[in-house]
């Protein structure tokens, strides 16, 4: 697959570097000579000197026969700019590096508009994935698709969970959490449910649910989950902000720690459930008075990896069950985990990881109707996505009237950038995206799912 | 440095290189030659190669030093080798001849030591022509094609053994350059084949003229050279065909994707041809005295023009009777040379456009001292880097020409022979003036001279860099 990225910088690094090694073929468009010359140097890739915003130099590096263009330069505004240059040029897919958060709500108004497939938020992304870490149970296996926004839990029902033995129409009333069980592994075969099926303990269920609701999912489960009830986050930067409101979301209490007082008082303005510290992180003695004892996990944010590191390891010594630290160069990632420190967070690696999952995702839908393509529960079941069209004939119509074909399921409806897991009264308009999951194979359309 | 990795990567060189001795086995078997030298050379040659190939590596990684020194062992070891077919077989007694011969194939040079080429084995004359065709697009360029060897840091390897002052990929991936870089070579090579054959060649002396001609090399296997086949015909095909191959093979790329914008764009292109047409026509004019009519000094004039700046070397007349103006002419454009990323020998078009160019905006800075100049080429920005390293290539050339010109005329040669031999080696040209002309040879020079002119031809081929910091002590240097 051809794919041009525009902006060579950490991220279009590390993105060039693994596409490339994954076989397709990359051109590497930036103004800094001497970033282009380290890739060419390091890499096996074209690189085109010049700016991303030049439609000469985009068709130059062969955008209009380009499959995806990936604009990640340090400005949102040029990203945004150089995908819709890119898409006028003719490249099928364009994914945007966002990162101001008021641009990115924005973003979802008109993303049609400007024809991108994907943005990407570096610290919203690092932030999803740190509190992903202090949910999930390090047992259970999670799957993404959608562009990263559904995510799928695996994990075993345990002897005597209220689970087993339950048919799957009594769930709601039993266990009063909103869920979803979209496949189930059982001997080796994935069969994907319906109302009447009864689960058994030693089934591998994957759920798909919303991040808050997680946590009691693993407990309704009997699965132990450390829970967290406290955290402390040293750095009151933009990753600070995304997790303190996630995490409040989840109901646990967070306190960050922030040395400049300005951004204390933002914080504090943005964040009132949330406890902003103004004191210097780094010093011990703060972090102490500030109950660093009594904390479940401490996250280091700050802005210096040298600082970040210095903090984790004087958790570590205290006894910090769960340190997660921020390293932004990852040069020396060997040398950290000798320290103890093996929790580490690096926001354009993650980032670069969400666009990989989206590349293969599109990869695997070439030459059918499929949005995207993924494949999950070890590989035997399938999750498409698709574009809700005018001509799909179960429009508008309630869910459980719709008759669709068996060995399939909606696990969730995307509309406006926002995720419904549904229910039998929800119903599928145009426009949306939805996911199906599926043991079979040969959907080309989403017309193919109705009987 | 991953001397492990180096040594294995000559290793799979050596190989090619066995494998590449079939064809000239091939020939022998097929005209009753003796297979001998080709079948002692493939087992000297391949099991030194084996044993390198299976040696373990830690790591793949190469640096920009490894990239230089697995082309200067590379395109050494292959010479040494290359050489032992002429020895063995008597063809050439003297081993240092032998390598000199085999180096001025590969380097593309076509300098010779040979007084009576008609008389030896076919097989032996093609594989002399074979060296040509090997040693104009790269033998590891070759290998990148063929061979799953092109890894992330393979331009480091690319860049030391293509010429020009700006080595690209056309297309991402450094294998399918070398793949594109090796078919467009290919095809061009049959076509001017096929083209000689219509002119009623005999198929052997199509095949090697093509090699010849393909690498721009200039070994002839007749004793009077081109000139000997008295057809105007087979000269406008060579001339034509050594003009394409003096051509940055990035236009047949361009040509292929049916884009022309970037082709007229090409200043290195249009300076190419319009340099050498116009020293055609002056020369024409020049020469016009010594023969009867100004066609035939036009057929003379074009075909050596053709053969001096693409850096091929082949010969028609005896230029070295003509006036000094030509002569002159002639040499300048040895200096000069072919395009960049061509076959061609020779300083490269392109990098002469950015000397002048880069002349010119230091005098302006001189007029204007505050002046803001950046050297532009084809329209886009060249970045100061690339500008410095084409004024120390130039220094370096100079220098090298010099120094190798003193120790040349210790052996007792004229200033002109000395001068010529030590740019036509350098430039991968093949004949000089004086001593050295078309209808002479090399010869006549002691064995010192001959090692020298065989380092020259290795440094030219290599554009100095590789083959320079391969004898620089501080390459190797721990600390």
């Amino acid at each position: 697959m051809k794919i041009v990225i525009i902006g060579d910088g950490k991220m279009g690094f590390d993105l060039s570097n693994r596409l490339s090694q994954e076989g397709h073929d990359i051109v590497v468009v930036d103004n800094d000579s001497q970033a282009l010359e380290l890739s060419s140097n390091t890499q096996d890739v074209n690189c085109i000197y010049g700016s991303g915003l030049d439609s000469d130099i985009q068709v130059q590096a062969g955008v209009p026969s380009a499959r995806l263009v990936i604009a990640t330069t340090s400005h949102d505004e040029t990203n945004i700019l150089a995908c819709l240059i890119a898409k006028k040029l003719g490249a099928h897919h364009t994914i945007a590096r966002v990162r101001n958060p008021e641009l990115s709500r924005s973003l979802n108004l008109m993303r049609e508009d400007l024809g991108l497939s994907l943005t990407v938020n570096p610290e919203l992304a690092a932030a999803t994935e740190i509190a992903r870490i202090l949910r999930v149970p390090s047992a259970a296996r999670v799957d993404f698709f959608a562009k990263g926004r559904v995510e799928m839990v695996a994990c075993r029902i345990p002897e005597g969970s209220l689970l087993d033995g339950m048919e799957l129409r009594h769930l709601p009333e039993k266990a009063h959490v909103k869920m979803l069980i979209c496949a189930v592994e059982r001997n080796g075969d994935v069969i994907i449910p319906d109302g009447s099926f009864r689960l058994q303990a030693g089934d591998q269920i994957s759920i798909t649910a919303s991040p808050a609701d997680i946590i009691r999912i693993f407990s309704l489960l009997g699965i132990y989950a450390h829970r967290t009830r406290g955290v402390m986050i040293v750095g009151g930067g933009r990753i600070s902000y995304y997790l303190a409101k996630m995490l409040g979301d989840m109901n646990i209490t967070v306190r960050i720690v922030e040395k400049d007082r300005e951004l204390c008082e933002k914080l504090a303005e943005m964040l009132p459930h949330a406890m902003i510290i103004h004191g210097d992180g780094s010093d011990q003695e703060t972090l102490q008075e500030e109950g660093l004892a009594d904390t479940d996990a401490l996250i280091a944010l700050t802005g210096f990896d040298e600082e970040n590191v210095v903090i984790s390891m004087y958790a570590l010594s205290c006894g910090i069950p769960k340190v997660i630290t921020k390293v932004n160069h990852i040069s020396f990632g060997s040398v950290l985990s000798k320290a103890g420190i093996d929790c580490v967070i690096t926001p354009h690696v993650i980032s670069a990881n969400h666009v990989l999952r989206y590349v293969r995702a599109m990869q695997n839908s070439v030459g059918s109707n499929v949005e995207a393509l993924s494949r999950i529960a070890d590989q035997k079941a399938e999750a498409l996505e698709f574009r809700v069209r005018s001509n799909f004939s179960g429009k508008d119509t309630a869910l459980r009237d719709l008759r669709t074909k068996k060995g399939l399921l909606i696990a969730c409806i995307i509309r406006n950038g926002q995720v419904i897991f549904p229910n039998g009264s929800d119903s599928i308009h145009v426009g949306d995206s939805v996911v199906v999951i599926t043991t079979g194979v040969g959907l080309d359309d989403l017309n193919d799912i109705l009987l | 440095m991953n001397h492990r990795m180096i040594a294995r990567t000559v290793g799979y060189v050596l190989l090619v290189e066995a494998v590449l001795l079939l064809l000239p086995l091939a020939v022998a078997v097929y005209m009753h030659e003796a297979v001998l030298p080709f079948v002692i050379t493939q087992a000297a040659v391949a099991v030194p190669g084996l044993l390198l190939c299976f040696l373990p590596v830690r790591s793949r990684v190469l640096y920009a030093r490894d990239g230089f020194l697995i082309v200067s062992l590379s395109w050494i070891f292959v010479s040494l080798f290359g050489a032992l077919p002429f020895v063995i077989g008597g063809s050439i007694p003297s081993y240092v001849d032998a390598l000199f011969e085999t180096v001025s194939g590969f380097t593309t040079t076509g300098s010779s030591i040979l007084t009576e080429i008609e008389s030896l084995p076919r097989s032996i004359l093609f594989w002399r022509s074979f060296t040509h065709w090997i040693g104009g697009m790269g033998v590891l360029v070759f290998i990148m094609a063929i061979l799953p060897l092109a890894n992330e840091r393979s331009m480091h390897v690319m860049r030391a053994e293509c010429p020009g002052p700006e080595v690209g990929k056309i297309v991402p991936r450094a294998r399918n350059a070398a793949l594109y870089l090796y078919g467009v070579y290919f095809a061009l090579t049959v076509l001017e084949m096929i083209a000689l054959r219509f002119g009623g060649m005999p198929w052997f002396d199509c095949v090697v003229n093509a090699f010849g001609t393909a690498g721009t090399g200039g070994f002839s296997i007749l004793n009077g050279g081109i000139g000997a086949y008295n057809s105007l015909y087979a000269e406008i095909v060579i001339t034509v065909f050594m003009l394409l191959f003096g051509i940055n093979f990035n236009v047949y790329f361009f040509l292929l994707a049916r884009t022309f914008k970037p082709i007229f764009k090409m200043e290195e292109l249009r300076v190419y041809l319009i340099t050498a047409v116009s020293s055609m026509l002056l020369i024409a004019w020049n020469i016009l005295p010594i023969y009867s009519n100004f066609g035939t000094s036009l057929r003379y004039s074009t075909f050596q023009v053709a053969a001096m700046m693409t850096s091929t070397g082949f010969s028609t007349a005896d230029f070295n009777v003509w006036p000094t103006f030509s002569k002159c002419i002639l040499f300048l454009l040895m200096l000069m040379g072919a395009c960049g990323g061509s076959t061609g020998g020779g300083m490269k078009v392109s990098r002469i456009i950015i000397l002048v160019k880069k002349t010119r905006a230091d005098l302006m800075r001189l007029l204007h001292p505050r002046s803001v100049r950046v050297v532009r080429l084809d329209g886009r920005r060249l970045d100061d880097g690339t500008v410095n390293a084409v004024s120390l290539y130039f220094i370096v050339y100079l220098l090298i020409m010099m120094v190798s010109t003193l120790l040349l005329s210790f052996s007792g040669c004229d200033l002109d022979t000395a001068l010529t031999a030590s740019v036509t080696t350098l430039s991968n040209i093949g004949p000089g003036f004086s001593a050295i002309g078309p209808t002479a040879n090399f010869a006549f020079f002691p064995v010192p001279c001959k090692l020298l002119l065989s380092l020259l031809m290795l440094m030219g081929r290599l554009e100095i860099f590789p083959l320079l910091l391969t004898l620089t002590p501080s390459m190797y240097r721990r600390r």
